[in-house]
């Protein structure tokens, strides 16, 4: 495989793709979660590749990087909110929260 | 690490494209025997020096004198022993957290350099890398504890998990409060800075430098999981802690982990704060400068250079071996803590001294340069380098001032003619009107008087002007005197700049 | 088939196996291994393209901030040892089938696009240089001013900086930190009254 733009690209889908199924399947709330960090991660791959291959500059990397800041802030919240869902349930399975389902 | 890459590189350019990674093995074939070498002998250090402070002698037996063999004799018997898996356990984190904790802090020393240029990855922000990776460590840890299906484990993993989490703030800032004062995330370069008299270390650069480095070293022994911050492990409630369940080689690659990692950040903390590789007295570290050099250039024997890169290696490694071993004595002297008060210390004492070492770690420069007009107190090269910057800017801002009031007198000057121009033409104006009034008898008065009074406030206009002129003639002789001094000061000021080039202060 | 060539088909291989590796495992925290792996050599990809300092923060933040965040909270709710959620069988089959099928469209899509002027060499690239030292123009970049755009295009430096959403993550990060602390905090019910 040779390092390019569309080797970096493949990587990318990869990492995209198994991040949805993985917060398609997962039951488990924080499990869910890492879904979530799978998919942004794919995001940063391409930002970072288009940085190096094309004459982005460094848009792709200053925009990698808010995105890993981002994401960091996005997991903290996530794990009060599944650290309250567990208080209230006693598990974190995303299933179970349907007190709102009509 | 040993030698330049490039020049290994070199030498295997018979392999075409593959002549970097042999490279590369090279070096981390060197760097593992750094990795797997130093705990060996703080192993040592750990026992001899817990025997004496407990009144006793230590090991005195295997290897002769000293007992220098005893961790390759507890290495021996470490290996022999049963790799034991526990059926609670889930064998597959289990038996790979001692790996990413082992990975985790060898490949710290990628970035660490030993002496000026060795080094395998000079990256330009080697100090975060190193912090980046050394924060890996903690994961294996977690999953030691978690991995083990023993309770004694699991506290230990959740406690490393909220300490480790918690006392990265406060080391990184510390870290940082030398890196303000450096202006780079270079290792190689802060090391080269402190180069001189120990004054120019940045331990002894401004007052908060100082507080940090204390600062820095109670966070770096607790960040190792180090008495008495060792709550992970605490033997006296959890057994083991962690490492409860791990038995023979599984169980000692935590604790190459940790003595590497012990060297690791005492290494950060000798390059940040105590000169690195340099000795810290003047002349002596001019000639193993230069001797570096002309090995470099190729003008002196390569041999040399290499000999003041060895003497270079040896004082770095000595000064992160002293810190090992105050960490080693600490952890013999003190008391451990309460896991509350583990906490409380980070988050209630250190994180906001640490803030506050930051804040004035960037306050502090601005100050000296308004008092002695320099950055540091010391007559560090780095502060004259800074300096003579802000005095180059200055002379900038002359000239262009200079600039800017001649292009004033020019304005006026051409003002001043035009208003010159209209009185004349207003005066001879006044002369037709009076003579043709004296000749016809019967033009109006009021015209005469009319031209009078315009000829009066051209006077006035014209008399303004000059006035103008004058002035901004001053202004532009002063700013021209001030531009003057300055730039006949820049040359002694570029003088003491490339004397500090020259000392190698890379800026 | 050069170094550079190999180091990224053994961190891309990784990558891609360790993060299937997640999707496939059955425990939070084997998830949570594997994607230890895979973000970490995703960092050693970033390291190949020559962004050093997004590969330090990606190792920094995601992998030994996120995720120790996140095994943290996979103990704390914790209902009993290596706690399983699992999926029925209809559900992963049905889950592979989309996978792939998006896999198949996202790939077609990348093979089917012209990307716009692609720069080969590492030297060619003003921004990311040979050798990954992205540091200073990061920083520049985050007070306002962009060393390469101005560089290049002789724009006024006010043209191209990220001060503003800098200042807004910052912001951003201060009310993560409150509110997150105040989702979480221990909440103490009052003592029945009278007994």
């Amino acid at each position: 495989m040779a390092a390019g733009l569309n080797a970096y690209l493949l990587v990318g889908a990869v990492l995209f793709v198994c991040g949805v199924i993985c917060m398609a399947t997962k039951r488990n709330g924080i499990g869910v979660l890492m879904g979530v960090e799978l998919v942004l991660n794919g995001a940063n791959v391409n930002f970072v590749a288009f940085s190096r291959y094309t004459d982005l500059g460094l848009d792709g990397q200053i925009f990698s990087l808010f995105v890993i800041v981002l994401a960091a802030a996005e997991a903290a919240v996530a794990l009060a909110i599944a650290l309250n869902f567990y208080n209230n349930h006693l598990t974190i399975d995303v299933d179970r929260a349907n007190k709102l389902k009509g | 690490m040993m030698f330049a890459a490039q020049s290994i590189a070199e030498f295997f350019d018979w392999l075409g494209g593959w002549q970097y990674v042999a490279a590369a093995l090279i070096h981390a074939v060197l760097l593992i025997q750094v990795f797997a070498l130093s705990p060996f002998a703080f192993i040592w250090l750990e026992r001899k020096v817990s025997g004496r402070i407990q009144d006793r002698l230590g090991p005195t037996r295997v290897g002769g004198l000293f007992g220098w063999l005893q961790s390759l004799a507890d290495g021996i018997k470490l290996v022999q022993k049963e790799d034991l898996c526990p059926p609670a356990a889930d064998s597959m984190l289990f038996r790979s957290a001692p790996y990413v904790v082992c990975v985790a802090s060898f490949a710290a020393f990628m970035v660490l350099p030993f002496s000026n240029g060795w080094v395998a990855v000079a990256a330009d922000c080697g100090l975060f890398i190193m912090l980046a990776i050394l924060s890996l460590e903690v994961f294996g840890i977690i999953m030691a504890g978690y991995s083990s299906g023993s309770k004694w484990s699991l506290f230990g993993g959740m406690r490393e998990a909220a300490q480790m989490v918690s006392y990265e703030i406060p080391l990184a800032i510390c870290a940082l409060v030398p890196v303000v004062a450096a202006g780079s995330l270079n290792l190689g370069e802060i090391g080269g800075m402190q180069r001189g008299w120990f004054g120019y270390w940045f331990l002894f650069h401004d007052p908060f430098t100082f507080i940090a480095f204390f600062c820095y070293f109670i966070v770096a022994t607790a960040s190792c999981k180090r008495a008495p911050f060792d709550l992970a492990e605490a033997e006296s409630e959890l057994v083991g802690g962690f490492h409860t369940e791990y038995s023979g080689m599984r169980w000692s690659f935590f604790f190459m982990g940790e003595y590497a990692s012990m060297f690791a950040v005492c290494g950060i903390a000798a390059i940040l704060f105590l000169g690195g590789w340099n000795t810290g007295i003047g002349p002596l570290d001019d000639a193993l400068y230069a001797a570096r050099n002309a090995g470099a250039d190729g003008t002196g024997l390569a041999v040399v250079g290499y000999l003041a890169n060895v003497i270079g290696a040896f004082v770095f490694a000595s000064k992160a071996s002293l810190g090992v071993f105050v960490q080693v004595w600490l952890r013999w002297t003190l008391p451990r803590l309460r896991i509350d008060q583990v906490m409380t210390t980070c988050l209630k004492y250190l994180v906001p001294i640490s803030c506050f070492l930051f804040l004035g770690a960037i306050a502090w420069p601005l100050l000296m340069l308004t008092v002695l007009g320099q950055t540091t107190w010391t007559s560090s090269p780095l502060g004259k380098q800074v300096s003579a910057e802000v005095y180059e800017s200055q002379v900038v801002q002359a000239r262009s001032a200079e600039r800017a009031s001649l292009l004033d007198v020019e304005n006026r000057t051409a003002e001043l003619e035009l208003a010159t121009k209209a009185l004349v033409a207003g005066k001879e104006r006044l002369a037709a009107a009076k003579n043709a009034s004296e000749s016809e008898k019967n033009s109006s008065d009021s015209q005469l008087t009319s031209l009078q009074e315009e000829v009066a406030a051209l006077e006035k206009a014209e008399q303004e002007a000059r006035v103008s002129l004058e002035s901004a003639n001053e202004t532009a002789q002063k700013a021209i005197l001030k531009a003057r001094l300055l730039i006949e000061g820049r040359a002694s000021v570029n003088k003491n700049a490339a004397a500090a080039r020259e000392q190698g202060v890379v800026r | 088939m050069s170094g550079e060539n190999f180091l990224f088909s053994v961190f891309a291989i990784l990558t891609c196996v360790s993060a299937l590796a997640v999707v496939l495992s059955q425990t939070v925290v084997r998830m949570a291994f594997w994607l230890v792996i895979s973000l970490g050599s995703t960092a050693a990809l970033f390291f190949l393209a020559n962004a050093d300092f997004v590969g330090a923060a990606q190792l920094l933040i995601y992998v030994g901030g996120t995720l120790v965040l996140l095994v943290f909270g996979v103990m704390l709710t914790a209902s009993g040892p290596y706690m399983k959620i699992g999926t029925s069988a209809g559900e992963t089959v049905v889950a592979g089938l989309l996978g792939l099928l998006f896999l198949f469209v996202v790939f077609a899509c990348i093979g089917g696009v012209e990307w716009r002027k692609p720069v080969t060499g590492s030297a060619d690239n003003i921004a990311t240089g040979a050798v990954g030292n992205t540091l200073r123009p990061l920083g520049l970049s985050f007070l306002g001013v962009r060393p390469d755009a101005d560089l290049a295009t002789g724009k006024p430096p006010e043209a191209s900086g990220y001060l503003l959403p800098f200042e807004i993550v910052s912001v951003h990060l201060l009310v993560v930190l409150i509110g997150a602390s105040y989702l979480a905090r221990a909440k103490r019910r009052a003592a029945p009254v009278g007994q």
